[in-house]
């Protein structure tokens, strides 16, 4: 029986994170919802189980997405995740094939130079130890790259690094002591005995010869031992808590587990899934242009697993998703803070115990409901019958020319329409809901969804982004919901309008809402592409940026939109485009005030390019530049493909 | 006392044209430089002016004669492209490629009226019968106050602080002249058309200047217009082209529709883009509100940060003609002091 005392803070911390993982792991289980419970069973007995081991190993280990984002940040992560996990996995079956007996306890393997000093002379043994000499410095590179991060963030590609606390920082300091003093306890062992390869046996070699190496190593020995079990026993109340839970994160995924808008296990381990990376920090606009420093998702998901008040990171956030879609371990961030910002509506919260070792549910105090505001004063006309209603939205009637370019074109369309809110209408309860006032949204959603089952229409066309993603996914109607670049691009395939071709060059800034928000990229840039010169961006798709303007942020004042609007009208200008086009008229708004360069939504593009029948058999075109545009017909040419649908009602 | 030396003043406007011909009188030999083809800046589009009605031709040909000296050489139609000073002197280039010297310069490139249609909630250049401020007096110039289709206008809306006091266009200051031209116009739109019903809505009447006060008070009292403490959130286009504008009247506390037959918009004043490129070129520096920045609020409002360049007129604050006037004649002073060795710090 090979033991010694140095092992013990080693077995301590192993058998203590193992204890605590199963039993956090077992909780988390019998918190899930009944239906998510479910969802993890049939994902246990189905694919997703399959799925998840290839994606644990892709990201937990290999960190590809990380790789994706940043190369040499991906390196850091893979190097200390994978590398580790080949020093444990070679290092166990070092110990099975050349240790004294078969199936050990985990300490042999982690310790083995010490119990078998005299391994690695000659042969297989040889290239064995030569094999986890090179694992191991794979790992100290990975380690140099992190430490130098940590003083020096842009020697990895990021701008900003995570700010850490008092609790951090041990964990981290004994994180970064474990490779280290594994280098010095195993090359002193191989220098007093003459073994060990390229790293080990060199380094060894070198030590020996001017000190007494054979009793130096034992110091280190135990340094390594007491690095590791610190380092367990920190895991839980650090942000390395994240090594195991995003395991269960990938599974739960897998298993079509999602956020949801209500906080639950699913959120908490999302929350303990963050390894404060901090490409949502550089991600992050608020951040880059507005100086805003402290409130990005890194920090919130930080603040919520200390137990810290999250109240004010919650709400200054432009909710604009560009975290969301950067998070390399695919944390719905935005959800998570929409929860809190609900949180006033929450029954129950987590409160840290036991320096939080232990998390518990406590109920809140149930804040008693003020009365509810009345709507009773809304007027209840019937709406005109209609297949198509038309609901430009507050914020589009604060810039007609976008409402009007659409009357022009259902005029055009030949369609039988209605304009619902022509007189003012009610806010569609998205910025409420944004708010974290969802009782109140909900009387606003019930009075439109009243008008527009009235109306008997097919299809509803919104010109907001914002209005278009509440309609969508938080009414009830029986109506087809389009955003007007989506009806307009059907009406274009379907001939119900032709279009002229403006010679000019434009550049496509793709809202929020409508584009991460509700998904809709391709209408937009089929309808430029038909009409103009459109220029590929820098900031296309999931990667284009906020305007500054967002709703979703009640903190912020001008001057911080501002810059952000500054900012980013700054690069989507940078090629000189004749026109910037978006699709919203809050992201026109704020960025008509930040640059020079004409600012257009794409409906009164394309009702600049339609083209009038005003006597039948002759094409009027209406110019409204100098240059005469091409009369082309607008159906065949850009996308015979979408031919196929012939009525836009049907 | 004849004086040597030589000074370039940007812009030919009320304060360039004043503090050449000042210059002029003492000796000093000035290149007047006017970016457009005329001299007068906006005084020369103003058909009456505030507080007396009196006609701003008067004040452009005053100013003429007092720049006409032979001492000032007025290139019209001339920017500057490059600006530096080298031993002492400064020298300029002009777009076209021509050198101009002077010992000193004066930057009298005064504002920009705010473009209306960044608020584009008022509709300015998508309905019809929404003018600004400026329209309004060329509409007066013209003699013809209808609506676009011809008609006689019977109400009208005034909307003060367009552009001005505005967080979301990025302007909090206040343009100061726009209240008192709103109460001028008003009066004059009922003297034109007396039939009409004029109305004013406005956030704080500003009436700090002389004889402003008095002007308020007439404009209510002997004309009837109604001033209406609110800002118009929207105005709609109406089928008939009127103008229906959404306002709270705030002292009442109640929302309030109103249809309209036009609707001017009291359009404030901004940094000119001349000025603003004046500023990147020299290496001005400039305030919050984007004028140039003043080297102290009480005693240094003609100077900046580099030293010979001086500021005169509204390149530094919106003001009004008699504030301009004045202020390029203390601008003068300066200079003259500078090129008499005198430093002023």
């Amino acid at each position: 029986m090979q033991f010694d005392p140095f092992i013990i803070p080693f077995n301590i911390g192993l058998y203590f994170i193992l204890g605590y993982v199963v039993l956090r792991s077992l909780r988390w289980f019998m918190e899930l919802s009944r239906p998510d419970k479910l969802r993890l069973q049939r994902g246990f007995f189905g694919r997703a189980f399959g799925q998840s081991l290839r994606e644990i190993f892709m990201e937990s280990l290999l960190h590809r997405s990380i790789f994706k984002a940043n190369f040499r940040l991906g390196y850091m992560h893979m190097s200390l995740a994978f590398g580790w996990f080949l020093l444990i996995f070679f290092g166990t079956i070092e110990a099975d094939i050349f240790g004294e007996k078969h199936l050990n306890a985990p300490y042999k393997a982690i310790f083995f130079k010490f119990f078998n000093p005299e391994h690695g002379r000659s042969g297989f043994e040889a290239a064995y130890s030569f094999l986890m000499d090179l694992i191991l410095a794979f790992i100290l590179t990975g380690l140099l790259l992190a430490i130098v991060k940590r003083f020096f963030s842009p020697v990895v590609g990021m701008k900003k690094t995570t700010k850490h606390t008092a609790t951090d920082r041990i964990a981290l300091t004994a994180l970064w002591l474990i490779f280290p003093s594994r280098l010095i306890a195993e090359s002193l062992t191989s220098g007093a005995y003459g073994t060990g390869s390229f790293l080990t046996g060199s380094l060894g070699n070198v030590l020996a010869d001017f000190l007494p190496a054979g009793r130096m190593a034992y110091p280190f020995w135990w340094l390594y031992s007491i690095a590791l079990g610190t380092f367990f026993i920190m895991l839980p109340v650090t942000r390395y808590m994240h090594i195991p839970t995003e395991l269960f994160l990938i599974f739960m995924r897998n298993s079509g587990i999602r956020t949801g808008d209500r906080q639950g296990t699913y959120s908490e381990v999302e929350t303990f899934s963050c390894s404060s990376c901090g490409i949502c920090i550089d991600a992050c606009q608020l951040n880059f242009a507005a100086g805003v420093t402290d409130i990005q998702g890194a920090y919130l998901l930080k603040n919520l697993r200390n137990g810290a008040d999250t109240s004010r990171i919650a709400a200054n956030c432009l909710m604009c998703g560009r975290c969301d879609s950067k998070c390399p371990v695919g944390i719905e961030l935005s959800p998570i803070r929409m929860i809190r910002r609900r949180s006033g509506d929450a029954q129950w919260s987590y409160r840290n115990l036991y320096n939080g070792y232990l998390r518990n549910r406590q109920s809140l105090p149930q804040v008693k409901k003020e009365l509810k505001p009345s709507f009773g004063f809304l007027r209840k006309d019937d709406p005109d019958q209609a297949d198509v209603v038309y609901f430009a939205g507050c914020m589009t009637h604060l810039t007609p020319s976008i409402s009007r370019a659409m009357i022009n074109i259902l005029e055009a369309s030949g369609l039988s329409y209605s304009f619902l809110d022509k007189g003012g209408g009610v806010c569609c309860g998205r910025p409420l809901m944004l708010a974290g006032k969802d009782h109140e949204a909900r009387e606003v959603i019930n009075h439109n969804s009243g008008l527009i089952w009235k109306s008997g229409a097919k299809i509803l066309v919104t010109s907001c982004p914002i209005c278009f993603k509440v309609f969508r996914e938080s009414y009830h109607l029986d109506a087809e919901v389009l955003h007007h670049s989506q009806f307009i691009k059907r009406l274009v395939d379907t001939g119900k309008i032709k279009m002229n071709f403006l010679r000019k060059k434009v550049v496509y800034h793709s809202p929020c809402d409508l584009g991460r928000g509700s998904g809709i990229y391709s209408e937009p840039k089929e309808l430029l592409a038909h009409i103009s010169r459109l220029e590929p961006g820098s900031f296309e798709d999931d990667n284009s940026l906020c305007c500054g303007g967002s709703l979703a942020n009640a903190v912020i004042g001008s001057k911080g939109r501002k810059k952000i609007a500054s900012d980013m009208a700054g690069k989507l200008t940078a090629m000189h485009p004749d026109i910037l086009a978006t699709a919203c008229p809050l992201c026109k708004k704020t960025i008509s005030n930040a640059t020079g360069v004409r600012v257009a939504d794409i409906a009164e593009l394309a009702a600049e390019a339609l083209v009038r029948k005003t006597v039948p058999g002759f094409v009027q075109a209406q110019s409204v530049s100098s240059d005469a545009p091409d009369a082309v017909s607008g159906v065949n040419s850009a996308n015979p493909g979408n031919l196929s649908r012939v009525c836009p009602v049907n | 006392m004849i004086m040597a030396g030589s000074v370039i003043v940007i812009g030919a406007g009320s304060a360039g044209m004043e503090v050449s011909g000042v210059l002029a009188r003492s000796g000093v030999s000035v290149t007047l430089i006017e970016k457009t083809a005329n001299t007068g800046g906006h005084v020369k589009n103003w058909h009456h002016l505030f507080p007396d009605h009196r006609d701003g031709a008067d004040v452009v040909s005053y100013m003429g004669v007092r720049a006409g000296h032979k001492l000032v050489n007025i290139l019209t139609g001339t920017e500057i492209r490059e600006l530096s000073r080298k031993g002492g002197k400064f020298h300029a280039t002009t777009e076209g490629g021509s050198e101009l010297t002077g010992d000193a310069v004066v930057v009298a490139t005064g504002f920009d009226l705010f473009d209306c249609s960044r608020k584009e909630e008022y509709g300015y250049g998508i309905y019809d019968n929404v003018h600004t401020s400026a329209e309004l007096e060329e509409m007066f110039r013209a003699g013809r106050l209808t609506t676009a289709s011809g008609k006689e206008p019977e109400k009208i809306g005034f909307v003060h602080c367009v552009g001005s006091r505005d967080e979301k266009v990025g302007n909090l200051y206040c343009s100061k002249l726009c209240c008192v031209t709103a109460v001028k116009q008003a009066i004059e739109v009922r003297k034109k058309l007396p039939r009409s019903k004029v109305f004013c809505f406005y956030m704080d009447m500003r009436m700090g200047g002389a004889s402003y006060e008095e002007l308020y008070r007439e404009a209510q009292e002997e004309w009837g217009i109604s001033f209406i403490r609110g800002k118009v959130s929207e105005a709609g286009e109406m089928i008939d082209h009127r103008i229906q504008v959404k306002v709270e009247d705030t002292l009442v506390g109640r929302p309030l529709k109103l249809e309209l037959d036009m609707l001017f918009l009291m359009a404030g004043m901004e940094m000119s883009e001349a000025g603003a490129r004046i500023s990147r070129i020299a290496g001005l520096k400039t305030g919050e509100n984007r004028f140039l920045l003043a080297s102290d609020n009480h005693y240094g409002s003609n100077r900046g940060n580099v030293e010979g360049i001086f500021y005169a007129g509204s390149c530094t604050a919106p003001m009004n003609i008699t504030e301009t006037i004045s202020h390029a004649r203390a601008a003068a002073t300066e200079v003259i002091d500078y090129l008499n060795g005198i430093n002023l710090k």
